[in-house]
């Protein structure tokens, strides 16, 4: 099936470029000028980036599918044989150009972004250590492969989020994301190995050959891919282990782009498109994930609703856009997933580096109640901005239109009541979005003695070029209805298996027409209720601590959701702990394990005395010993 | 050789045996009670030469010419020994100017 492509050997280099970057920027760090380690890191991204698309045309122009590029032979014990090696198909290639491509902006931004940051070179050598871990995950050939990838990324991302580790905070947010991560990725190990106890081998294209002759809905294969699903559910932050990603916002805005927005975050989508042959043998798993997909994008916009801090609003839009992204694969557009994968990864970065350069201009300030009136003051931020929240409301011709209109319409072709839900949740992420707009850039300028300022050529560059792709990137998938021929879905087709047959037909042209009139109406309502609010009344959301409706209020406390992991899992841990500590530890393990040490002092105290070093002495122990020794020899 | 032994045998071997005796006991006193290292280095050699006297007596009585060739071997290991001893000896009265056994005190934990 592979045979072998000129020039695809280069494929190592993809990683190698920013591993590089990181050992410079890392172990050099102390010695490199100001701004060099920014300027190393993004040169070593962008490398990557360029390989990358060497490797997309060496693929297009051999004609071939799929390529496999082993590096070294990395576990060989008994019948187990694993290789360390890379999958090039269309699939990873999609991420790779995604990581390196946003990655190569994002790290460009933070060289203005973190240029008063004294640790600025240790910043950028996570950032390529981040990359580098993703670009693992994604070109990975086997699931260990994809595993050290999504390890890599789960580290990096507790070392960035607690990148300004002085504040507790921050810290406590680190932990948190460590943790709830720690959670899936359990269930992601163990769903390897019973993967590896089933097929005998943890390689891609040898399980999913061997899949293909297994039969729908056996129980192996479900159990299988829910552990898999866990882990997903926890690295792409859904239901119910959404909560460390909004609390992720410590970290460094750029940081928040990169990795809780473009790549990380989506490598739970990604590991379930590269698996869906697995998937598409159990429609229990699948049915499940359609059901935490929908939830997470419904509870997370609503919660969006109600939150007053910029990057809290991006960060709840994430968490609802990667249900968006879990409820396509749920209904086995697993292309329609990657696709959304890929204008989200647009859009959001730039959303997310536009508030970047907000919270730069106001000083650091992150409360959109306090903003205001940047329209004129942040024009290049604001036009950028506007281009992102059109795309994220899925308005046409944006990027978000296209991908989230595919998922609308398999949802519709599956069941109405999913297409209605699904849409309340679009409307919903139309609201708060068009709030936060409105609120940021509109009305007076609301915070006294602030002097905003445009930000630097070297944040707003990347921020343009992300305004056209966010414009734009929707054209790479253009569907029939507008007599495009969905070129993105295809190229992904061989790679990722099409979706499950569920006895649907297609709906027709005049009822998609239909759906996408019905919506854009529908959209234009609600910006135009955003607009009343916030723009005409000047309606600014209530102060912190006042009164509230039980509704509200329990929106804002984001349905207690932590309170209730709080309740549930923290507090019995902690006084399990306590437990241990004060009545375990302090009264029964400390002193055994001290008397012991005790004891042996003692017992040389007293034998130290006969070493004290008088030779007459010893010569005396001598004799006397041999003589007790013969008289011992004597008596018996 | 039938001479030697027959001279050796014109003594009753109990004599020898308290002789040596007598010899290592002198020689264990000295070490166990003497200060000067240089007494105590010659009454290890009385010990010695007192194991000799014994092992001769013992090979004359038995007739087994070995335990005479033993006696080589010892005297050979007792040069050697000496000569380490001394050298000890010398450095140490370099070092401490005297030759008092308990000065050597400093080896202890």
């Amino acid at each position: 099936m592979v045979g072998t492509i000129p020039n695809i050997n280069l494929a190592w280099l993809v990683p190698a470029f920013p591993l590089m970057g990181f050992l410079i920027t890392g172990l050099a760090g102390k010695h490199l000028k100001h701004n060099q380690g920014g300027i190393i890191a993004s040169a070593m991204i962008f490398f990557s980036f360029i390989v990358s698309v060497v490797l997309f045309f060496v693929l297009r122009s051999s004609g071939q599918e799929a390529a496999t590029v082993t590096l070294f032979n990395w576990i060989a014990v008994g019948n187990m044989n694993i290789p360390f090696a890379f999958l090039i198909d269309h699939l990873s290639l999609t991420m790779m150009l995604v990581v390196t491509g946003v990655g190569s902006l994002i790290h460009v931004y933070s060289i203005g972004y973190m240029h008063d940051d004294e640790r600025v070179n240790s910043f950028f050598a996570q950032m390529n250590l981040f990359t580098f871990s993703m670009l693992l995950l994604v070109m990975g050939a086997n699931y260990l492969g994809l595993f050290i990838g999504w390890e890599g990324v789960g580290l990096c991302s507790y070392l960035l989020i607690g990148f300004w580790f002085k504040n507790p905070a921050f810290n406590y947010a680190a932990r948190k994301a460590f943790i709830m991560n720690r959670i899936g990725d359990l269930g992601f190990i163990l769903g390897i190995i019973l993967l590896f106890f089933t097929f005998k081998s943890v390689s891609f294209s040898e399980i999913f050959a061997q899949a293909s002759l297994m039969h729908t809905g056996g129980p192996i294969i479900t159990l299988i891919t829910l552990l898999l699903l866990v882990g997903a559910v926890g690295k792409s932050a859904q239901i119910p282990l959404y909560t460390w990603l909004p609390d992720a916002m410590a970290g460094p805005t750029p940081v928040s782009a990169l990795i809780h927005a473009a790549t990380m975050v989506t490598a739970g989508i990604y590991m379930i498109a590269r698996s869906s042959i697995l998937y598409n043998l159990a429609p229990i798993t699948l049915n499940m994930i359609t059901a935490i997909g929908l939830t997470t994008a419904i509870v997370a916009a609503i919660i969006g609703l109600r939150q007053n801090d910029i990057k809290k609003v991006l960060a709840y839009s994430t968490v609802s856009q990667l249900g968006y992204m879990f409820l396509a694969l749920g209904l086995g557009a697993y292309s329609s997933a990657v696709f959304h994968l890929t204008t989200h990864a647009f859009f959001k970065a730039l959303l997310f580096l536009g508030a970047g350069s907000i919270i730069h201009a106001m000083g650091g300030e992150q409360d959109i109640r306090k903003m205001g009136g940047l329209r004129k003051k942040m024009p290049v931020t604001y036009l950028t901005f506007l281009a992102a929240t059109l795309a994220i409301s899925g308005i046409p011709p944006f990027s978000g239109f296209f991908s989230k209109d595919m998922i609308l319409s398999k949802a519709f072709e599956n069941n109405v009541i999913l297409y209605i839900l699904a849409l309340g949740g679009v409307l919903l992420t139309c609201f708060y979005m068009f709030r936060l707009f409105y609120l940021v850039f509109f009305g007076e300028q609301r915070l006294a003695g602030s002097h905003p300022h445009e930000s630097p050529k070297v944040m707003t560059i990347p921020l343009i070029i992300l305004g056209i792709l966010s414009v734009f990137g929707g054209f790479l998938n253009i569907p029939s209805l507008f007599g495009g021929n969905l070129n993105f879905i295809n190229f992904l087709q061989g790679a990722v298996s099409s979706s499950r047959s569920l006895g649907t037909e297609e709906i027709s042209s005049t009822t998609e027409i239909g759906l996408v009139i019905l919506s854009l109406v529908l959209l234009i309502l609600v910006i135009g209720i955003a607009y009343r609010t916030y723009v005409r009344k000047a309606i600014l959301p209530a102060e912190d601590g006042l009164p509230m409706s039980i509704w509200s209020r329990i929106i804002t406390n984001k349905f207690y959701i932590d309170k209730t992991y709080m309740i549930l899992f923290e507090k019995p841990y902690s006084s399990f702990s306590n437990f241990l500590f004060n009545k375990v530890e302090t009264k029964v393990l400390n002193p055994i394990v001290d008397g012991i040490g005790e004891a042996t002092s003692r017992m040389g105290t007293l034998t130290r005395k006969l070493q004290r070093g008088n030779m007459s002495f010893y010569f005396f122990a001598m004799v006397a010993g041999i003589l007790l020794f013969i008289v011992f020899i004597l008596t018996i | 050789m039938k001479d030697i032994s027959s001279a050796i045998q014109l003594i009753p071997l109990e004599h020898y045996i308290l002789l040596s005796v007598a010899l290592f006991s002198i020689g264990l006193m000295g070490v166990l009670f003497r200060r000067n290292t240089i007494i105590i280095l010659m009454c290890i050699e009385l010990m010695f030469n007192s194991v000799n006297l014994l092992v001769t007596a013992f090979a004359a009585y038995h007739s087994d010419p070995s335990g005479q060739v033993f006696v080589f071997f010892i005297m050979i290991v007792a040069a050697a020994e000496v000569a380490v001893g001394l050298s000890i000896l010398v450095m140490m009265k370099r070092n401490v100017d005297s030759v008092d056994i308990n000065l050597l005190n400093r080896l202890k934990w």
